[in-house]
Parts: structure tokens; sequence; C-alpha cells
């Protein structure tokens, strides 16, 4: 029997997880961040939507899949669960955009940036190696995961898309 | 009612009076633009929208449809961020009424078109602002517009994250302009943070 690959959505302030053959992906990613968790061997990957850096700075907090932080968390467990191992994690980073070239620096409007430094210091933190990353600048991205063979394909509007 | 609320809590009182709020910054909005292209134009009555931040988008045709978001940071007794949104149609439609061209040119925008953009998106959410601020008595400062065009996800995070902060939910007021071929279809989204908003709504005596 052919498997057939199953696109799977993943939203705003969402997350997902699959095996291969299967494809994660989400679609307009601005200043929010896709974080992409990949175990080689067993092809099971995870795929988080993330809206803010950090968890314990909101008060309204509920939604795990909102935040790095936690997101991550989330991610690491539902994949162990299926069968993936912690210690052969690796990880794919895309978005974190600033959307609006605005003059001033304050911290409200370097979101994309923040949400990029926080998911690679938490990575880092967990010991998961960031094999490649598509960040920053000023333009949206959809991104598709592929969980056969780990491709993070990236599509923005105007530009060739590319694999990273 | 305590005197801090989520923005989950919005009751139909709240939302009433955002539309309120939104048909007369619109209205306001809509003269403006009528002076601009000495044309009289349709209104349409303002939708109030609370949505999931997933369902966002699909108002606006998608993550992946590209649009035009026009931002301003507000400040004095308000803080916050302003945006008004078009789908790319909708924001040819107007620079074509502008600069009376074929409504059917749907070529690049120029600088030109671009700059005219802005200043609509200026004219059209300084109406509403200033209707606010009459209707609150409150002083409303805004910036100066920053314009982005390229995918709707991509754009309405940057408001989404600023809701992000305080619930799970946006809110957007859609307002239509003209009809038919010179349908002008715009989208508020007022972000005050979560101070302001009970200081909106304590001003409008909506919260003992």
């Amino acid at each position: 029997m052919i498997n057939m690959a199953e696109t799977i959505k993943v939203g705003m302030a969402d997350l997902k997880t699959c095996m291969a053959p299967n494809i994660l992906t989400t679609l307009g990613l601005g200043s929010c961040v896709g974080i992409v968790l990949y175990d080689p061997l067993k092809k099971i990957s995870g795929l988080a939507h993330i809206m803010l850096p950090d968890s314990t700075q909101i008060r309204n907090n509920d939604n795990k899949a909102k935040f790095a932080d936690t997101a991550i968390d989330v991610l690491i467990n539902e994949m162990v669960n299926m069968g993936a191992k912690k210690d052969r994690l690796v990880a794919k980073l895309a978005g974190g955009a600033q959307m609006f070239a605005f003059s001033s620096t304050n911290d409200l409007m370097r979101i994309g940036e923040r949400n990029v430094e926080a998911s690679k210091r938490i990575l880092n933190q967990l010991g998961i190696k960031i094999l490649s990353e598509d960040t920053g600048a000023n333009y949206g991205r959809t991104i598709e995961f592929y969980s056969e063979n780990g491709d993070l394909l990236i599509k923005t509007i105007g530009k060739d898309s590319k694999i990273i | 009612m305590s005197d801090k609320m989520d923005f989950n809590e919005l009751n139909e009182i709240h939302i009433d009076m955002l539309k309120e709020i939104g048909n007369i910054g619109a209205g306001n909005a809509t003269t403006a633009l009528s002076q601009l292209i000495n044309k009289k134009i349709d209104m349409g009555v303002p939708k109030v929208n609370i949505l999931e931040f997933k369902d966002l988008s699909e108002i606006l045709g998608g993550a992946e449809n590209p649009v035009v978001g026009i931002l301003l940071n507000v400040e004095g007794q308000i803080n916050g961020m302003m945006m008004f949104v078009l789908q790319q149609s909708s924001a040819h439609n107007l620079v074509n009424l502008l600069m009376g061209r074929d409504l059917d040119d749907f070529t690049e925008f120029t600088e030109m078109d671009l700059s005219a953009l802005n200043e609509i998106g200026n004219i059209i959410a300084g109406a509403y602002l200033s209707s606010l601020s009459s209707l609150t008595e409150l002083k409303i400062i805004a910036s100066v517009p920053y314009m982005a065009m390229d995918m709707a996800g991509a754009i309405l995070s940057v408001p989404a994250i600023e809701f992000g902060k305080v619930g799970d939910k946006a809110l957007l007021i859609q307002t239509d302009f003209g009809k038919g071929k010179e349908e002008v279809k715009g989208y508020f989204i007022l972000i005050p943070e979560m101070e302001s908003y009970n200081i909106i709504l304590n001003t409008l005596g909506i919260m003992g």
C-alpha cells in the first residue's frame, strides 16, 4: 500500500506533530516564529507557531503553543511519546520578521527579533542543535516541513522559494 | 465585574460600544475620503468581529493572501496600536479612484501610489481615532503611519501579538466603502493596552 503524505496545517499560536511521510505547514509567518523539531532517525517531527518569547511575562498564559518556552516543552513531550529520542532532536527556525519599518527601537517593535532570540536560547539550554534558520528581515513566510527528509521549504511573496 | 478585565470577557455592551465607535469613525473616514477623491462614497454598517487568532486572516482571504496594512502607534491617555488593513484588490480600487484611473487597472503600485495609500490610511485611521478621542474625551496622539504589503498572516501577526499578551482573541471592525466595482473593504484593528482598554470603558461609563 502506498502511504500518501498528508499536509497538516499549524495555525497561529498552535502546534502539531507528525511522522513521515507527513508534512507540517504554517502559512504567513510574520513576527511569529515557526519552530521545527525533528528526530531524523524515527522521522518524527513537530512544528510550533509561537507569538511571544516568554510565558512567565504574561498573565494570560494558558495557551502553551503561544510562547517559545512552553511550546518547545510540549513539542518535545509529544514527540517523545511518539517514539522520538530527546537526544536526537534537531531544530530549524523561520520567521521573526519585522513587518513594519518602525523608526523607534523599543521592545514592542522588536518582537520578531525577541521571539527568535528566545527560541534560540531555549533550544541551546536544552542542547538541541539548530541546523538552519531563515529569520529576521521584513517579509512574511509560509513554511513546509517534510518529515521524510527533514527539508524545510520557505515561500515568500515576490522571491524564489528555498529549502533550508 | 472587577475593574481589571480580560479581553475574553467582552460582552454585548462592549461590542455595541465598539461598533458605535467604529460607526462614527468610519463615517468620519468616509467623509474625509470622499473629500479627497471629490466623489460621494457609500458606506456600509461596520461589522464587529471577535476572532480566534487562527481565524483572523481567514476574513482577509487566507493567511497567504496579499494585503496592505497601515499601522499607527497610539500614545497619550490611551496606549496601543491602530491598524487599517485592506485586501490588495481593495487597495487597487482605492488608488485607482484617487488617481482617477480605470478601475480595472491592476498594474503594480508606483511609488506615488504607495505614498497615496499611506496617506489614505493615515486619514482613515486618524478619523477613527479622533472619533474615539471625542467620544471618550481622552487625549490620543497617533504616530506617523507605517505601511507594509505582504501575506495577511504576516501583517496581522503584528497586532495579533499585541492581543496575544492579553488574550486569545482579536477584535476586528470591518467597514465597507463604495459598492460594486468600486467596493473597498477596510478593516480596523484597535489594540489598546489592557490598562487603556479599562480607561476607555470607564470613560464611557460602561464599567462602574
